[in-house]
């Protein structure tokens, strides 16, 4: 582990997060939204890029850490999770903010957000929920609507979606948000409270896939703010309202102050009384 | 082999719903080994949750030991089913002792019998559940160990409760003097404990999960996350209890691949990290392991060998994994095996695991297997002064960094998050030096060079830090070549061999990719045949084994011996081969 640096004096720009990587997402890509808000989100809270740490699985999402001034980890598919979950208990310092897709969130990597919602691992996870596998060059997601016309479902896809917020909620997600690309600015406004908030911040982004899958118009219809009258602190509430399908809501539906996974750690720690000697360990087994 | 009088084999056998019948041999195996005598234990734990057959084996010698051994001298049968399954593994003149108050076996001509009525004993005195200490008693009886001895560590295992412990006590005493009434005053064996000397001080008794997960706190492993599967969940238990105390993490995932991706995150912080699991575990780590090789990020797997394939058996041992270990993943993905021979070596070789994954920045697989991994057996103590510390070769923070830089040795300076202008992104794609993902073919066939070039760099370090064991009559026409826990029963049975007349020369090399080419090559040019124990079915050593022998351009007999059962390679096994090889040697 290395000692974290200060962070610097200076006030860094939108520009100081920008790799030399150029996107290579096709052009109208609802990702390029997110991509810029949360550049600005780092700029706002002037994060140190020596001391963050953007996590990814597969899928187009998969790419954003390479277009980051940061460090990064492109894992396998479905496995960012995991992977930013040993990044951070590893070195709690760190600021981890996770990317993925729908695909890679929901359908192959579903099996990690119950546990890294529960154990409240002090991460950001954007999933950027394009309804679609565009890597692959569009196969129905498991957020893609039921009856869906793609090459892999050429009847219509018999599934059905699954609600991420309502998923989120119900695994003990201690932040649960939602936003859309087109509205970069509330993603950024989503993203620094993500960042902020001590504990594990999930945040759905619709962003739509030119490509396979244009959706601009049926969320730019669909989508609302969550009422003035909302409560983030009221779980019923927040679950009430992630199940309007009209009126889609976005902002921060629900939000609580739990401890972290490293907090708890640390009284793991604690209570082990913290007294060690290789040899009085080994000393336990002579004969 | 054993079976001489200060050599003995007992095994205990019962249902495990009656209870202690562990304890029973472990407290006695404890006994034995502080009277001086060397252990080696055994055991099968039934795959019921509760109830079930349970079998503990217990080789008790004045001598250092190197396998279960093969036959009983003494038979312990709780049940009727314990009777039934080791009857015929007691040999002519053993002793079988049964619990005359649950079967009741036909006499026998060629060993002696005797009923213990264990729960009327039991009842006598109160203590139904005693039933084990009251057979602990009759076994030092039986055996002729002080019982003075026996009281003492009766007191330090099981005397927590004082009323408890005055129960136990007095239960011992009841086996021991209805041995000393029943039996006769005289006892069927001396097992006397030598007097211990010097050589015995710090002496320790332990099994191959302990003596690897203290070898990984050796090692400087601070991070841990596993997944639970028999038979290895112990390691994980015991590094529960101690990383709290050094500022560690161990982190129970909610599968093996998350357990292998939380320690592959950890390790790219710059903490050495570490997961271990058994066949099914690594299976599903497989993807991440070829991430691991491709990102360059040090990691270490511990994989505790079962009995397979599927589910296959999972208390029992098997060295089944050799070929998933090596070759497993997609496309070409350098990794190195390594693979302890015994209980002490899973301490010294989980040390070099760690060094070679920290030095090499590669995924390094660990192959244990259930039998070592669970016996328990006397050591020597660790030799810490032998725990060597090879640091990650970090970025010195100078100049533009390139995580990926090529360099003659294809390791590049690692920089560590927190360290500023060390940033990169750690790539599964192909990528540039940068990090950046890129196809181009020439950069592929450089990299791909450049991952693999790490392993020569591996392969003189393997030399010298002595992986690798080499014994037996170097001018011997016949070699065994093996891996893993074998090495025990093929050091009997070559000691048996010398003894008549056949001299062998045994070599098992420590990591089993890269093999050690050179001093391979050199072994084989000097026999004319080879035998190759292990434990699985189809010969996956041996099949390396040819291909590495046909690329020397050697040709010699390779000849396998495989044993899948389950159950350990026996002494006799092996000896039986040596002779029938070295037969045709002589024809």
């Amino acid at each position: 582990m290395v000692t974290t640096v200060e962070p610097a004096p200076v006030k860094r720009t939108v520009a100081d997060y920008k790799s030399d990587v150029k996107p290579i997402w096709c052009p109208g890509c609802g990702d390029f939204g997110v991509l810029s808000a949360f550049y600005k989100a780092l700029a706002d809270l002037n994060t140190d890029p020596a001391n963050a740490v953007l996590v990814s699985g597969i899928g187009c999402s998969g790419r954003f850490p390479a277009f980051v001034e940061a460090y990064g980890f492109h894992g396998v598919h479905g496995r960012a999770l995991p992977l930013a979950t040993g990044v951070k208990m590893a070195n709690p310092s760190l600021t981890v903010v996770v990317a993925g897709g729908d695909g890679d969130a929901f359908s192959i990597g579903a099996g990690h957000l119950p546990h890294a919602a529960r154990r409240n691992v002090d991460l950001t996870y954007i999933v950027m929920d394009n309804q679609i596998y565009g890597l692959t060059k569009g196969q129905p997601s498991p957020t893609s609507p039921h009856g869906m016309e793609k090459k892999s479902a050429p009847y219509g896809s018999p599934d059905f979606p699954i609600n991420p917020i309502l998923m989120a909620l119900s695994y003990g997600a201690s932040f649960v948000a939602r936003g859309f690309s087109s509205r970069p600015k509330d993603v950024t406004e989503l993203i620094k409270q993500g960042i902020r908030h001590k504990g594990f911040a999930f945040i759905q982004v619709y962003s739509p896939c030119v490509t396979f899958n244009d959706t601009y118009d049926h969320f730019r219809q669909l989508t609302a703010n969550l009422p003035a009258d909302h409560d983030p602190s009221n779980r019923m509430m927040a679950i009430e309202r992630a199940m309007s399908l009209d009126p889609l809501y976005l902002g921060v539906y629900y939000r609580e102050e739990r401890p972290t996974y490293d907090a708890q750690m640390a009284e793991v720690r604690e209570k082990s009384g913290g007294q060690f000697s290789l040899e009085k360990l080994i000393e336990k087994y002579r004969t | 082999m054993a079976g001489s009088d200060n050599d003995l084999v007992v095994r205990i056998g019962g249902d495990s719903a009656a209870g202690g019948i562990v304890t029973t041999g472990e407290v006695f195996a404890r006994i034995a080994s502080f009277v001086g005598l060397e252990i080696y234990t055994t055991r099968t734990i039934p795959a019921e949750i509760k109830g079930g057959h349970v079998m503990f084996q217990v080789r008790a010698a004045d001598h250092p030991i190197y396998s279960q051994g093969d036959e009983l001298d003494l038979l312990v049968a709780y049940d009727q089913e314990s009777y039934e399954r080791y009857f015929k593994l007691l040999k002519k003149g053993g002793v079988l002792v049964y619990s005359s108050n649950d079967l009741t076996p036909p006499s026998s001509g060629e060993v002696k019998m005797y009923g213990l009525p264990l729960t009327d004993l039991a009842r006598q005195v109160n203590f139904v559940r005693g039933r084990n200490i009251i057979l602990i008693g009759a076994l030092v009886k039986l055996f002729d160990l002080p019982y003075d001895r026996a009281v003492e560590v009766v007191r330090k295992q099981l005397g927590r409760k004082k009323e408890m412990l005055e129960q136990n006590l007095n239960a011992l005493q009841t086996g021991y003097r209805w041995v000393e009434e029943n039996i006769g005053y005289e006892s069927p064996f001396h097992l006397r404990g030598t007097a211990r000397d010097a050589s015995q001080d710090g002496r320790l008794a332990l099994s191959g999960n302990q003596a690897l997960a203290i070898g990984a706190i050796a090692a400087g492993c601070r991070f841990y996350a596993g997944y639970p599967i028999t038979p290895a969940s112990d390691i994980m238990e015991f590094l529960a209890s101690e990383f709290p105390k050094i500022s560690g993490t161990m982190i129970q995932a909610e599968d093996e691949i998350a357990a292998i991706g939380m320690a592959l995150g950890a390790s790219f912080t710059g903490v050495r990290a570490m997961t271990a699991t058994s066949g099914p575990g690594l299976a599903l780590m497989i993807e991440m392991l070829g991430h691991a090789s491709m990102t360059e990020t040090p990691l270490v797997i511990v994989d505790v060998q079962r009995a397979g394939p599927s589910t296959g058996m999972p208390t029992k041992v098997s060295q089944g994994d050799l070929r998933m270990a090596v070759f497993a993943g997609n496309d070409d993905a350098p990794r190195i095996v390594v693979a302890p021979v015994s209980v002490e070596d899973c301490f010294y070789q989980i040390v070099h695991a760690f060094n070679l994954a920290e030095k090499y920045q590669m995924p390094v697989l660990f192959l244990s297997d259930q039998d070592m991994s669970v016996r328990v057996q006397t050591i020597p103590p660790f030799d810490l002064s032998k725990v060597r510390y090879e640091p990650r070769h970090l970025w010195d923070m100078h100049g533009k960094y390139e995580r990926y830089a090529d360099t003659p040795t294809g390791v590049s300076p690692m920089s560590l998050p927190g360290m500023p202008g060390g940033q990169y992104t750690a790539e599964g794609l192909e990528h540039y030096a940068s990090g950046a993902p890129g196809y181009d073919p020439e950069l592929h066939v450089a990299n791909m060079e450049k991952r693999y070039r790490k392993l020569e760099g591996a392969l003189p370090d393997i030399e010298a830090w002595g992986m690798y064991e080499q014994f037996g009559d170097d001018d011997a026409a016949l070699g065994i070549i093996g891996w893993g826990s074998t090495i025990g029963p093929v050091r009997e049975a070559v000691a048996c061999a010398k003894a008549n007349g056949i001299p062998v020369a045994v070599f098992y090399p420590k990591a089993l990719f890269p093999l050690p080419d050179a001093r391979l090559k050199a072994f084989l040019e000097k026999r004319q045949a080879v035998i190759v124990p292990e434990m699985n079915f189809s010969g996956q050593f041996a099949g390396m084994l040819r291909a590495r022998a046909q690329s020397y351009g050697i040709e010699r007999p390779i000849v396998k011996l495989n044993q899948y059962s389950g159950v350990p390679l026996a002494t006799r096994q092996v000896f039986e081969q040596i002779v029938a090889v070295n037969e045709t040697l002589n024809r």
